[in-house]
């Protein structure tokens, strides 16, 4: 790990923000960089993708964060047995992030679910579209500064239609 | 069965006229709330698309406003079929992050009671999809085990399907004497019944005819579109998190992992025949081993209480416009900052919880990857040109759950 660490480090020195050694050995990244850092994972065996997921760390105060949204990679060599965490942070005013789209097929939903809730776009996705929550939603339910219960009048439409219906039915 | 057909002429050659249909989110092998947009060329499928989240509950949401230990309750729910193998998933992350070490006799309780749930899982797996297929018999079987299985697990914690049984730092109850021999009893008379139940299918030319090259799936593609569990073993790749990052007491326990070659819908029902011997055999394990640890604690002296310490509540005069009655005060630092990564070999696949902390009593942010979601995401790959017959094999052996994929 620490031989494949390095030699990220040497390589792509312009990108790599930060390495920390927590539970899992984790490089931060510069969106810029992200696709050449990724394709070199790849090539080196990490061929799996575990998880994709957005982050808001608005209000955070346990560390200092530079940009109020991330995303989180979780990358598994299956020969070497290797778990790899890369995080890219995404700032507010121009959240986008490239998409893995190419490499990895499964990255297509996650990057998805991850527009759906934090709003992050992901540049070159076939399919961006709101996954979970209907098409119609307003608002990243995920982010923090989204309320956890809606007042009447600010409910999604589509329900307020639906009881419209329902009551002007019977 | 909700069918809207749309006829679309696309008269290139003269022949095509595609269908396009709804399948579902009613339609009762789709295994719950399931919605295929499809499209037809006749019976073949030209495109497959899966609509999800009509079952969405915004655990992640929720748990951001949850004390740690009310978030395994949510838990339960994700995956209601499996829901011990969950709980396991969520501890194994909070222990993480307070760096508990969890007691061996616990270690080994979670052992069985994760290997308990994937082997209902796999039952109730079996029954459906041999249901759905054609083959009544195996269903009555399967529910007649699984019952047997759900009540062991009613003497252990008390509930039958969502049981919060697994506490971070440990286990809730202990394993009574009773308790064990039933459950000795079980793993001598389970090995027969599965031989039971593979009469009735292995070599039925119905079964072989509707799962024998059905969905074929390659390594690479498989690796690519991010299945994991018996899904991607039967593709051939022995991964199983289980023997490559080991949890709770696995690296103790002597166990095989049983790979298909082919990669179709009957290689991967053979690799769950072959792991619910596998559960059978860590169970019996398991067992012994709890002889040795008897009177040893289910639980870490510094695991937290069920109830995290927080200020006194002050009573609030009216309901907060925003958050209603949901507490607002400060809260005291008892979970240490910082994130964690754990990931379980659930039977489904692959179920990973990534949990960051800012040092309150509520998760900053909880992830949870489910392997339904990443499955049924890979279904529109694997439909393509099969028969809409095959589509509910497909759906089967990919054992969704669409509590677990839409959260």
């Amino acid at each position: 790990m620490e031989k494949l660490l390095t030699e990220l480090k040497e390589l792509f020195s312009n990108f790599i923000l930060e390495q920390k050694e927590k539970d899992v050995p984790t490089i931060v990244c510069q969106r810029e960089g992200f696709l050449k850092v990724v394709s070199f994972l790849k090539e080196r065996g990490f061929k799996h993708l575990i998880d994709l997921c957005g982050v808001d760390y608005q209000g955070y105060k346990a560390e200092k964060i530079s940009e109020r949204f991330g995303v989180v990679y979780h990358f598994y060599n299956l020969e070497e047995r290797l778990l790899l965490r890369v995080k890219v942070p995404v700032p507010e005013d121009d959240p986008w992030q490239y998409s893995l789209t190419s490499l990895w097929k499964t990255a297509n939903w996650f990057e998805r679910e991850c527009y759906d809730m934090f709003g992050i776009l992901f540049k070159g996705h076939p399919d961006l579209r709101r996954i979970l929550m209907p098409e119609d939603w307003e608002g990243y339910p995920l982010r923090k500064d989204y309320p956890l219960f809606l007042s009447p009048e600010e409910e999604w439409k589509g329900y307020k239609e639906f009881l419209k219906q329902v009551r002007g039915e019977r | 069965m909700s069918l809207c057909v749309e006829v679309s002429k696309k008269g290139q050659d003269g022949r095509e006229e595609l269908f396009t249909i709804n399948m579902g989110p009613h339609h009762p092998s789709t295994h719950g709330v399931l919605r295929l947009f499809l499209e037809l060329d006749g019976e073949t499928i030209i495109k497959c698309e899966p609509i999800i989240g009509y079952l969405h509950r915004g655990v992640e949401k929720l748990s951001e406003n949850l004390g740690y230990p009310q978030t395994l309750v949510l838990s339960d729910r994700l995956d209601y079929i499996a829901s011990a193998a969950n709980n396991v998933a969520f501890c194994l992350a909070f222990e993480k992050l307070l760096s508990l070490k969890v007691p061996r006799r616990a270690r080994l309780i979670r052992t069985i009671v994760g290997e308990m749930a994937r082997i209902s899982s796999h039952l109730l797996w079996l029954a459906t999809h041999a249901l759905d297929i054609g083959a009544m018999t195996v269903f009555l079987y399967c529910f007649r085990d699984r019952e047997w299985l759900l009540s062991i697990f009613e003497k252990i914690c008390g509930a039958r399907l969502t049981h919060t049984y697994v506490r971070i730092g440990g286990v809730r109850l202990d394993f009574t004497e009773e308790i064990i021999e039933e459950l000795k009893k079980f793993t001598e008379v389970f090995p027969e019944r599965i031989l039971e139940y593979e009469t009735l299918i292995d070599v039925n030319r119905i079964w072989l005819k509707r799962t024998k090259g059905i969905a074929v799936v390659d390594p690479e593609t498989a690796l690519n579109l991010g299945l994991t569990g018996p899904v991607l073993r039967g593709s051939g790749i022995p991964y199983d998190v289980r023997k490559f990052r080991p949890y709770d007491a696995y690296d103790e326990v002597e166990f095989e992992v049983p790979v298909g070659k082919n990669g179709d819908t009957y290689d991967r029902y053979r690799v769950r025949m072959l792991e619910l011997r596998q559960s059978n055999r860590i169970i019996k394990q398991c067992l012994e081993k709890l002889r040795e640890t008897e009177g040893e604690p289910i639980l870490a002296e510094e695991a937290p209480d069920l109830l995290l310490p927080t200020k006194v509540r002050e009573p609030e005069p009216k309901p907060h416009p925003k958050k209603g009655f949901i507490f607002t005060g400060k809260e005291v630092p008892v979970i240490p900052p910082g994130e964690a990564f754990a990931s379980i070999e659930s039977p489904k696949g692959e179920l990973a919880v990534y949990v960051i902390s800012d040092g309150g009593t509520n998760p900053w942010r909880l992830r949870i990857r489910t392997p339904s979601f990443v499955h049924i995401s890979a279904m529109g790959e694997l439909a393509k040109g099969h028969m809409v017959a095959d589509l509910i094999a497909i759906i089967g052996t990919l054992d969704l759950v669409l509590g677990d994929c839409d959260r």
